[in-house]
């Protein structure tokens, strides 16, 4: 069965076909083929890395303290006694998976309420944008300590609650992106078919912002993860022994001056982790034709 | 316009009063109140009692609010809970010490963007462009407390040029605090350079593509006169907003920046109290660093809106 809506296309491309023309394009210039790259690599690394790990990455050995780094030990050992090539192949795995949610929940509420608050307009749009105005105003870092430092921070707080956070700025997004399609033809005339909001939305609007969307939601994940990974560092994140690379380079910090290997190591991997989905996500827009180089980092 | 500016100046203030809300329903509606929380397995019978009657909880929650913003506007935070010191006592030496940092950062940061994004928009794709672009990204997308740490690795303990980290008493004079805070300063400054260089990149890049730069290059005016005074002015008015939304997003980043050089500035603050589940205090500090943002944004739409002749006299003409 065709689509109907294809019908007036020449090929219709099925969606597979345009997934892989975008991520074509995407690599087809050297800063996205190299993001795309650092990605693919780390998504891999955190799924099969507990097979191939040396060590226990909990295992504390007295005896072997701030050892260099040596054949044994690639990447030397911690304060602990703990193998640092072990934490940080496997420290990536739980903040790729808690900010992974996190920005599909992020995508999902900022998404459909930008959305509906761009097309029904009025009173209840000018309340809506208050409120995420005040929270914009808030500093992200000051809501969400006190919310992980109240509740706990295990990952039913920490996934809904990122998500909420780094939601509110898609809402803009969103309801700017629905404001352009919303004067056009196809609009009016679904409104005068007497079609519901929710299937002007699903139909009509949802085609046209989804890029815009998903954009923002890819450059929302690199920021969420650059703030779960200071929410660890600060020690508000995931709780030890769990391998994180923020929480490994604040323990190693105190002693870096006699054991650099074990603070490099995870800010390697949180690095490039970080500019591979900067660079995808920026490769991504360009796909899409979308121009992010004039947005505020808000 | 001026119409203009006092709706933005109200739309503030609304923002401003939603955000109290928020502070306040959110510390009432997350699981146990101010006293339980701040004392812990202590929080029974005369000290639960005493920290109740002294914060006032045993008064119903929106006469509590009413009586709390009310001493707010006349800028009266009440007590702390760990300190038992005034709020406003707390903060006052914190608020210095945030904004020496934050004005050193912003004085060397802005002319820093302001070269940098000029420098990589003219050369565009050209070896300048592409080393300044790529040192923009490394920097702007690393975490704060990576490139911290990495500056007191390589500066403090490798070339033992400056002190790692910051060992002052909260209540330090201005010069002595001065030789700490280079490193400080220089960690914000660069994320924020790197920022504002790409706007500014962006939107010289989109001026020189315009019709009359077009006409101008045609007409033969020459070329550094065609960039000050035809290029710049138009380039840099939308530039505002985006340092101003810059220093604003700053606000979060700064409290990491703080904490890894042991900063006794406002961001540290957040840490402590959140850790000493202070909530006066928490509160207090989510409506300053809030008015901050708000009072910014509107400074730079002010400053947009002077120094664009065509929004002046689209409303007069209205």
């Amino acid at each position: 069965m065709e689509n109907s809506k294809n019908t007036f296309h020449e090929n219709p491309k099925s969606s597979l076909e345009k997934v892989l023309d975008i991520i074509s394009t995407m690599a087809s210039k050297p800063s996205g083929f190299i993001g795309l790259a650092i990605l693919i690599f780390h998504v891999a690394l955190a799924i099969t890395s507990p097979w191939f790990a040396p060590y226990d990455y909990k295992a504390i050995n007295p005896t072997l303290m701030l050892n260099a780094p040596s054949s044994e030990f690639w990447f030397g050992t911690d304060s602990l006694g703990r193998d640092v090539f072990t934490r940080t192949i496997l420290g990536g795995r739980t903040a790729l998976t808690i900010t992974f949610f996190g920005s599909i929940i992020a995508l999902l509420w900022g998404g459909l309420l930008g959305i509906f608050c761009g097309l029904v307009g009025g009173r209840i749009d000018d309340v809506v944008m208050r409120i995420v105005d005040a929270f914009l105003s808030i500093p992200w870092i000051l809501a969400m300590l006190l919310i992980v430092s109240l509740l706990g921070t295990t990952t039913q707080v920490l996934i809904p609650a990122l998500g909420f956070f780094y939601g509110k700025g898609i809402v803009r997004v969103a309801r700017a992106a629905t404001h352009d399609v919303i004067a056009k033809d196809f609009i009016i005339s679904a409104k005068a078919r007497g079609h519901s909001n929710l299937s002007i939305i699903w139909n009509e609007i949802l085609p046209n912002v989804r890029d815009a969307i998903l954009v923002e939601g890819a450059m929302r994940w690199s920021w969420m993860l650059l703030g779960f990974s200071s929410l660890s560092f600060l020690g508000f994140g995931v709780s030890p022994p769990t391998p994180d690379w923020g929480l490994m380079i604040s323990n190693a910090r105190g002693l870096m001056s006699f054991a650099w290997w074990a603070v490099i190591a995870p800010i390697v991997g949180l690095s490039s982790l970080i500019i591979g989905i900067n660079l995808t996500a920026d490769a991504f827009a360009k796909a899409l034709g979308i121009d992010r180089s004039t947005k505020a980092p808000v | 316009m001026f119409f203009l500016i006092f709706k933005r100046f109200v739309l503030g203030l609304i923002t401003l009063f939603i955000v109290s809300l928020i502070t306040f329903i959110g510390v009432e509606i997350l699981p146990g109140d101010a006293c339980t929380s701040y004392l812990e397995r202590e929080a029974f019978g005369e000290a639960l009692a005493a920290c109740i009657k002294r914060l006032g909880l045993d008064v119903p929650a929106h006469e509590r609010y009413i009586s709390w913003a009310y001493n707010v506007i006349q800028g009266d935070f009440g007590y702390s809970l760990s300190g038992q010191m005034q709020i406003n006592e707390v903060l006052g030496p914190r608020i210095k010490n945030s904004l020496v940092l934050a004005s050193a950062a912003i004085i060397i940061g802005i002319p820093l963007a302001l070269i940098l994004g000029i420098i990589t928009a003219l050369w565009r794709d050209k070896m300048p462009d592409i080393i300044i672009s790529t040192v923009a990204i490394f920097s702007m997308t690393i975490p704060e407390f990576i490139s911290a740490t990495l500056l007191i690795l390589i500066v403090a303990i490798w070339l033992e040029w400056l002190p790692g980290i910051v060992i002052v008493p909260t209540d330090v004079t201005f010069f002595e605090l001065l030789p700490n805070i280079i490193l400080p300063v220089i960690a914000i400054a660069m994320i924020m350079t790197a920022h504002m260089a790409r706007m500014v990149r962006s939107s010289v890049i989109q001026v020189m593509a315009s019709d009359y730069i077009q006409m101008a290059i045609l007409k033969g005016v020459p070329y550094w006169k065609m960039v000050f005074k035809h290029v710049l002015p138009n380039a840099l008015l939308p530039a505002i907003n985006v340092v101003a939304l810059t220093i604003a997003w700053l606000l979060g980043g700064v409290v990491v920046t703080e904490v890894v050089f042991n900063y006794p500035g406002l961001g540290r603050l957040v840490i402590e109290s959140i850790s000493n589940r202070d909530l006066p205090v928490v509160q207090a500090l989510g409506i300053i660093l809030a008015s901050i943002y708000v009072s910014i944004n509107f400074i730079a739409d002010l400053l947009t809106l002077m120094l664009n002749p065509r929004l002046k006299t689209l409303q007069t003409r209205k």
